[in-house]
């Protein structure tokens, strides 16, 4: 779809309307494609069920870990499900099917089944949530082969990945921050307006350090980018928009440049993004570093309930800063 | 049975011969709950089996070459040498998962049969699984999304009364396994497993009801396995269950033996049996000689079979794609 000067059509969406867009197109495009979740009937499954009838979008009772594997069986069985994990600390009780049946059976039936599934988790971190219900658990995920991981970050990445996802034939995990759902964005109106999987995006172009932001960390990044160019520092930002694979050829190429990087992310410190960044940097561009890696991340304590424990504990406008300023 | 019998025996000569590497659990004693639940289904209907999975796929109708060398880790096995003895999936007879993570395969099978529902075809699925897994949470939660959505899945525990050495009575707050369908509102039947047809009879009727759209049944066959957990198991004490009774379960419960009886009490004659036995027998013979002579799979195959839709940077895809790069993640 294309306007009169040729640019592509473009409509103003939100993130989480044009993940919804995103939805409800695949859904027309191919009736194979399900919604199952709790309670989705009632946050914004009316709609839904209007359009395609209740066949399509299916209320899971509380059962993370058997539902998850009921959607991996309907996916073997002709199905393309999206499951709405919810919350993403749920994901540890749906983890076995996840990881022991979605990841490997394609594998150890030697191609003999595919899975085409998507599971939706939400990173609802900050507000006072309290450990159970803040985890951002995508780095254990990273360490299963078979899974797709994906982290969009704008609305129009939400709903290209999204459809990817969604016509890809294997398991994809998607990590949303819903603190990016209310941001707005140029989207593309092509229903095939897709962005393959594995590709990473730069946000900015600058030449003194790179940041890597993953998912939610994005937001703070783009802040303290903004201060540091009144500085005239020039920072080069680029979001990995999928975890797994990773891009590593965009991260060093930008590395080339400027020498220096920082990866910030709201993961735990111990083996997060940042840690497989830094050793894949370690491993193929050594040589192009000048300065050593900074991570900015959440520390390795549990996610405190009361907003003063909270306030600074994810990567922060000022950390970033703080970060970026010692590697010049 | 003959068929899942011999090709047990023969696997447990090549275990002992060094050719089968792993763990390997025989359903030698439990053909008939097998067979005769498979022989309820229709061959486009799925199954869903466990960590004793070579029966289900042979009572599915599978070929015994793949599954043969399978077990030995072959090229030419029918999960091409990434399952191996725990996981004889046979796609092509409509098994889609065999999984060792104890009652991992519940809700597979639920699933299947809830894509069924939704594709709105008049397809079953028939889930396999042990008294052992009746305890886990996927059981409950499974079998109360099966009755709650009246999905066609038949839920077949071949219960042999161990979870390797632990008894039911050991493990079973309600040791009759049956009677915990009510709390689902699903029927439970109890069957002897050792009489194939009285299985067959059973899950047929199991079968209609699920694929009339009235959802799924509870089938327990009471059953009993003659060899070991595993062969590989060396089980150190006091031994769980008497000798005296599992040789009492072979001379007087074989289901082989007790199915003979009955085929030749009603006029069956011996000779035809006795060419369905050279059959099996020549069948079993050529399963073992197929899979000795495949060859191993070739290391450079390692990724193959991971991703349907390959990505740059993610371990190769089947198509072709066989080199491990020095830069990619594997
Ligand atoms: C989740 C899980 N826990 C424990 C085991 C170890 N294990 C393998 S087989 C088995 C016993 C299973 O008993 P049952 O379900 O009755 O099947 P059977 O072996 O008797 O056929 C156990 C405990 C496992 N494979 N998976
Ligand atoms: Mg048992």
């Amino acid at each position: 779809m294309q306007t009169a000067d040729n640019k592509p059509a473009m409509t103003r969406l939100t993130y989480l309307e044009a993940l919804v867009q995103a939805q409800i197109e695949e859904m027309e495009r191919d009736e194979r494609v399900v919604l199952m979740g709790e309670d989705i009937l009632v946050f914004g499954g009316d709609t839904v069920v209007q359009r395609f009838g209740n066949n399509r979008i299916w209320n899971m009772p509380i059962s993370e870990g058997s539902f998850t594997g009921l959607a991996i069986g309907a996916a073997i069985n002709g199905l393309r499900p999206v499951l709405d994990l919810t919350t993403a600390s749920f994901i540890y009780l749906a983890s076995d099917q996840i990881i022991n049946q979605a990841s490997k059976l394609r594998y150890m039936t030697g191609g003999q089944i595919d899975i085409p599934i998507v599971f939706r988790c939400c990173m609802h971190s900050v507000g006072a949530k309290a450990a159970q219900h803040a985890d951002r658990p995508y780095p254990f995920f990273m360490n299963v082969p078979g899974l797709k991981i994906i982290s969009p970050t704008t609305a129009a990445d939400i709903k290209g990945l999204m459809k990817s996802a969604i016509r890809d034939g294997d398991p994809v995990l998607v990590f949303e921050d819903p603190r990016l759902w209310p941001l707005k964005g140029d989207v593309p109106t092509d229903p095939d307006h897709l962005i393959p999987i594995g590709k990473a995006d730069v946000k900015r172009e600058g030449n003194d350090v790179t940041l890597v932001a993953i998912a939610g960390a994005i937001r703070p990044t783009m802040e303290a980018v903004n201060a540091l160019a009144e500085e005239s520092i020039s920072v080069e930002v680029i979001d990995p928009r999928t975890l797994k694979p990773l891009d590593h050829e965009t991260i060093k190429s930008s590395v080339a440049k400027t020498g220096r990087l920082v990866v910030v992310e709201n993961g735990h410190r111990v083996c997060n993004v940042g840690a497989e960044i830094a050793a894949v940097m370690a491993e193929e561009a050594f040589d192009l570093l000048k300065r050593p890696i900074l991570r900015v991340c959440a520390p390795d304590i549990h996610v405190p309930f009361s907003p003063a424990l909270e306030k600074d504990f994810f990567a922060t406008k000022e950390r970033i800063i703080t970060a970026v300023l010692r590697l010049l | 049975m003959l068929r899942i019998r011999r090709f047990e025996e023969e696997g447990i000569r090549q275990f002992n011969g060094g050719k089968i590497p792993g763990p390997f659990h025989s359903s030698v004693g439990q053909e008939a709950a097998i067979v005769g639940a498979c022989l309820a289904l229709r061959y486009d209907d799925t199954v869903t089996g466990t960590h004793r999975s070579h029966g289900h796929p042979i009572g599915k109708g599978a070929h015994l070459n793949a599954l043969m060398a399978e077990l030995m880790g072959k090229e030419d096995g029918i999960c091409k040498g990434r399952g191996g003895s725990m996981h004889l999936a046979d796609r092509s007879v409509g098994i889609i998962s065999e999984s060792a993570i104890v009652g991992g395969g519940i809700p597979i099978a639920t699933g299947c049969a809830f894509g069924a529902k939704v594709r709105r075809i008049d397809q079953v699925t028939l889930c396999f699984f042990g008294d052992g897994a009746v305890n886990q949470g996927t059981f409950h939660e499974s079998l109360n999304m099966a009755s709650l959505w009246k999905l066609p899945v038949i839920y077949v525990c071949e219960n042999n009364g161990f979870a390797i050495t632990t008894s039911v009575a050991q493990s079973h707050g309600q040791p009759d396994i049956a009677l915990r369908a009510a709390g689902y509102g699903m029927p439970g039947v109890t069957v002897d497993g050792q009489d194939v047809s009285a299985v067959y009879t059973t899950t047929a009727e199991a079968v209609t009801r699920a694929r009339a759209g009235d959802g799924p049944t509870l089938v327990v066959a009471n059953t009993y396995r003659f060899d070991e957990h595993d062969f590989r198991l060396v089980i150190p004490g006091e031994p769980y269950r008497s000798i005296e009774d599992v040789e009492a379960h072979k001379r007087d419960r074989d289901p082989i033996l007790l199915y003979r009886t009955r085929l030749i009490e009603e006029g069956v004659n011996d000779q035809s049996l006795r060419a369905i036995e050279y059959e099996v027998a020549k069948a079993v013979k050529q399963a073992a000689e197929f899979a000795l002579s495949s060859p191993m799979p070739r290391p450079e195959t390692l990724p193959d079979y991971m991703f349907n839709s390959p990505l740059p940077g993610h371990c190769g895809p089947a198509a072709g794609q066989h080199r491990i790069d020095r830069h990619a993640n594997c």
